[in-house]
């Protein structure tokens, strides 16, 4: 829709032989322009990101070291937890936990705060023209720098555990990333989208969260589900999740080399080729989901600001 | 300027709003009330058409509801039409509320980087205009503060600050120019004469008829969601009022030069009366056929009275109000300047009311006449209103009244040397 300019705007004027770029306001708007404008407004999101870390702990003593204070504290809680309370038989499990956790975070803080920001916005989105899947991808974008908070906090872990992550497998722990960028940012577009016009789902995305929490294998170990499903054949419905391929791919490259031969190793052993495949396939399934949430949200977006 | 292009073409654009009875949001209601939601389509936009120039400040003016808050927000992208399309030529900005999406818990840099960056701008520009647009803004001592601790007019001063200064090739005005103190919205008038002399495009929406006739080159009026008229804005104007008194109980229509059309408020003939007010015709100079004055013309107003007995000491006489009540002019004949006082016995009379060149300027306007005895303390028959006219004006000056103004400019002789140009 809108086409920004890229040269210094005020150094011209209208009218003078250099063509205007035009913009089309219509019903239709196909999903080429849209992504074009998507990328033209990097500069927003990026805005909208650093808005997001400043206000979100704005006005509290700390300041932004919460960022980083927050899943420090929380890995010290899980290991404190499952080292003394309830000890289990993985070794160094809140390096498990954890490097489980970080794909799930991204993929959790993504949706959450994304269902309910068209509401929040409305007044942005009523009274200012700009692409407004952009409010949703910020959100991902800010779940994409606690991500690295987090993985910053994780380096520390590793270093003070004395833990070396299976560098083999850092590709696919990249990857995995993507993957997990992906699919949340479909997610969040499409259900940013569908909640201005059905205010449950912000509340009952927080429900199915909490119960999605439990599909990929980061609480518990994927040897357990393995040995059961394998029995029946039906593994393949358990890996066909993507959230599974994506936490089994971060715990890979991070434990992989912590188990040593003699304790049972919580990982599955699938090799490089495999994590690849599969995720190639996530990769190309949420991709298209993304265009997919892309022309739905085209579709309803005319009608944003009456309804809000 | 070479031919003019078009900035903004409007075509054929409709836009239908449901408006639903009652308003299912939850999954519970959407699932109980599945598919037989009550609503009404309501097209605030009917096949709307027109184009902008390049260059040009078009203003929408209509009243409440009319649909022209809709066409600028389409205009703007915010909402997208039912059908028809909009073809924007150049970069737009859209100032339909000021400091919206502010972030309270920002300071007012990080609102001005978010603002710009919302209205399209990049970054690398937004660092080369923060202290313009500061400045503009008079916010010098406070820009690092919370936004949450701005005053409301610290709050539309940033809003309105960063908007112009995002420098678009089409600017989108909605009612916001009366914002902050007098000086201020001198400043954002004098901003807006700025982008008319570079050649940007201005749309401007508004009720306040002055506004339009200040900036405006040529004036849409909307009604109901379709265009009424697209003109310069005198004649818009006057459109615009047809369109005000249209919804409104009629008062009496316009004095046209046929006589009938004047002066409907009814005299029903009362025998018992002493004087009875037959018709009464209101003519202007102007070419037949036009509804309204313009600054100038001659204005007659003529009353035909019967007198149903001998009276003596009659004056006539007659008010003139503008539409908002104030009384422009109130005169009778028994006044000193004229001195006629009459002393009539029964019969058909007619009396004129003559104004020669009108010096009235816009506006709407009612003329009340009465027969009356010439000390004032009697009326024997009064007119009200004897008739309604507008006054329109094809110029640029506003205000109610035709002053003659002449200005003239010359240079002062230096001290000392006059005597010597002279010579």
């Amino acid at each position: 829709m809108k086409v920004a300019p890229t040269a210094a705007v005020g150094s011209r004027f209208p009218g003078e032989g250099r063509p205007l770029p035009s913009r089309v306001v219509s019903a239709k708007v196909s999903l080429r322009q849209r992504l074009a404008e998507i990328w033209q407004s990097r500069e927003l999101v990026a805005f909208l990101i650093r808005k997001e870390l400043k206000v979100r702990y704005k006005n509290s003593v700390l300041g932004f070291v919460w960022s980083f204070l927050n899943p420090a504290l929380i890995l010290g809680v899980y290991y404190v937890v499952f080292k003394y309370f309830l000890p289990n038989h993985v070794l160094l499990f809140a390096i498990y936990l954890f490097a489980g956790l970080l794909p799930w975070n991204l993929f959790n803080n993504s949706l959450i705060s994304s269902a309910g920001v068209l509401v929040a916005h409305a007044g942005i989105v009523k009274k200012v023209s700009f692409a407004r899947e952009i409010l949703a991808l910020a959100q991902v974008g800010t779940a994409i720098c606690y991500f690295f908070f987090q993985s910053c906090i994780m380096v520390v872990f590793l270093v003070g555990f004395q833990v070396v992550p299976e560098w083999k497998y850092f590709p696919v722990a990249l990857l995995a990333l993507i993957c997990d960028i992906v699919l949340s940012a479909a997610l969040a577009v499409f259900l940013s989208a569908v909640n201005v016009y059905l205010r449950d789902v912000q509340h009952l995305i927080e429900v199915l969260l909490v119960a999605l929490f439990f599909s990929p294998p980061i609480v518990y170990q994927f040897a357990s589900v393995a040995y059961k499903l394998s029995k029946h054949h039906l593994l393949w419905i358990y890996t066909a999740n993507p959230l599974v391929v994506i936490v089994l791919s971060f715990q890979r490259f991070i434990y992989g080399n912590v188990a040593p031969g003699d304790t049972p190793n919580p990982l599955p052993s699938y090799g490089e080729a495999w994590y690849f495949i599969v995720l190639g396939i996530v990769l190309l399934v949420a991709v298209c989901l993304f265009l997919l949430a892309m022309v739905i949200f085209g579709r309803v977006e005319g009608n944003f600001a009456e309804e809000l | 300027m070479s031919a003019p292009q078009t900035a903004i073409d409007v075509q054929t654009v409709s836009k239908r709003f449901r408006l639903y009875k009652e308003k299912y949001t939850s999954l519970k209601e959407r699932i109980l009330h599945a598919g037989r939601v009550p609503f009404e389509d309501f097209w605030a936009l009917n096949d709307v058409e027109f184009e902008v120039r390049s260059g040009e400040t078009l203003g929408i003016l209509g009243r409440n509801g009319s649909g022209k808050s809709t066409l600028l927000k389409c205009i703007a992208g915010i909402l997208q039409p039912t059908s028809g399309q909009i073809v924007v030529r150049g970069h737009l900005a859209a100032m339909l509320e000021l400091g919206a999406g502010f972030q309270p818990e920002l300071s007012g840099r990080d609102n001005v980087f978010l603002n710009a960056s919302l209205l399209g701008l990049p970054r690398r520009e937004i660092e080369r205009r923060f202290d313009d647009i500061v400045a503009f803004a008079e916010l010098e001592d406070f820009i690092d503060n919370q936004v949450r601790f701005y005053s409301s007019g610290m709050y539309v001063r940033l809003g309105f600050a960063v908007a112009v200064n995002v420098e678009p090739d089409v600017l989108l005005i909605d009612e916001v120019l009366a914002v902050g103190d007098e000086r201020f919205q001198q400043k954002c008038m004098d901003r807006v004469h700025q982008f008319q002399r570079e050649g940007r495009t201005i749309l401007v929406v508004s009720h306040s008829a002055d506004v339009m006739r200040q900036i405006c080159d040529r004036v849409v009026v909307m009604e109901a969601g379709k265009v009424v008229t697209v003109a310069p804005p005198g004649e818009a104007i006057r459109a615009f009022r047809d369109c005000l008194l249209a919804g409104e109980v009629p008062v009496a229509t316009v004095p046209a030069p046929e006589p009938d059309s004047a002066g409907t408020a009814e005299v029903v003939p009362q025998p018992e009366r002493r004087v009875v007010i037959n018709d009464a015709v209101a003519r202007h100079s102007g070419p037949p056929g036009r509804s309204y004055l313009v600054p100038g013309d001659s204005f007659r107003l003529t009353l035909q009275f019967q007198v149903n007995e001998p009276l003596t000491n009659v004056a006539f006489g007659c008010e003139l109000y503008s539409s908002n009540g104030a009384l422009m002019f109130n005169c009778d004949s028994a006044m000193s300047e004229m001195r006629q006082i009459h002393d009539l016995t029964p019969g058909q009379y007619r009396v004129e009311f003559d104004f020669d060149q009108l010096p009235l300027l816009d506006g709407a306007f009612t003329v009340n006449a009465r027969i009356q005895d010439a000390g004032g303390g009697v009326v024997h028959a009064r007119l009200e209103p004897a008739a309604t006219f507008e006054v329109v004006n094809p110029g640029q000056t506003t205000g109610t009244v035709a002053l003659p103004l002449r200005i003239e400019l010359s240079q002062m002789p230096e001290a000392g040397s006059a005597t010597a140009v002279a010579g």
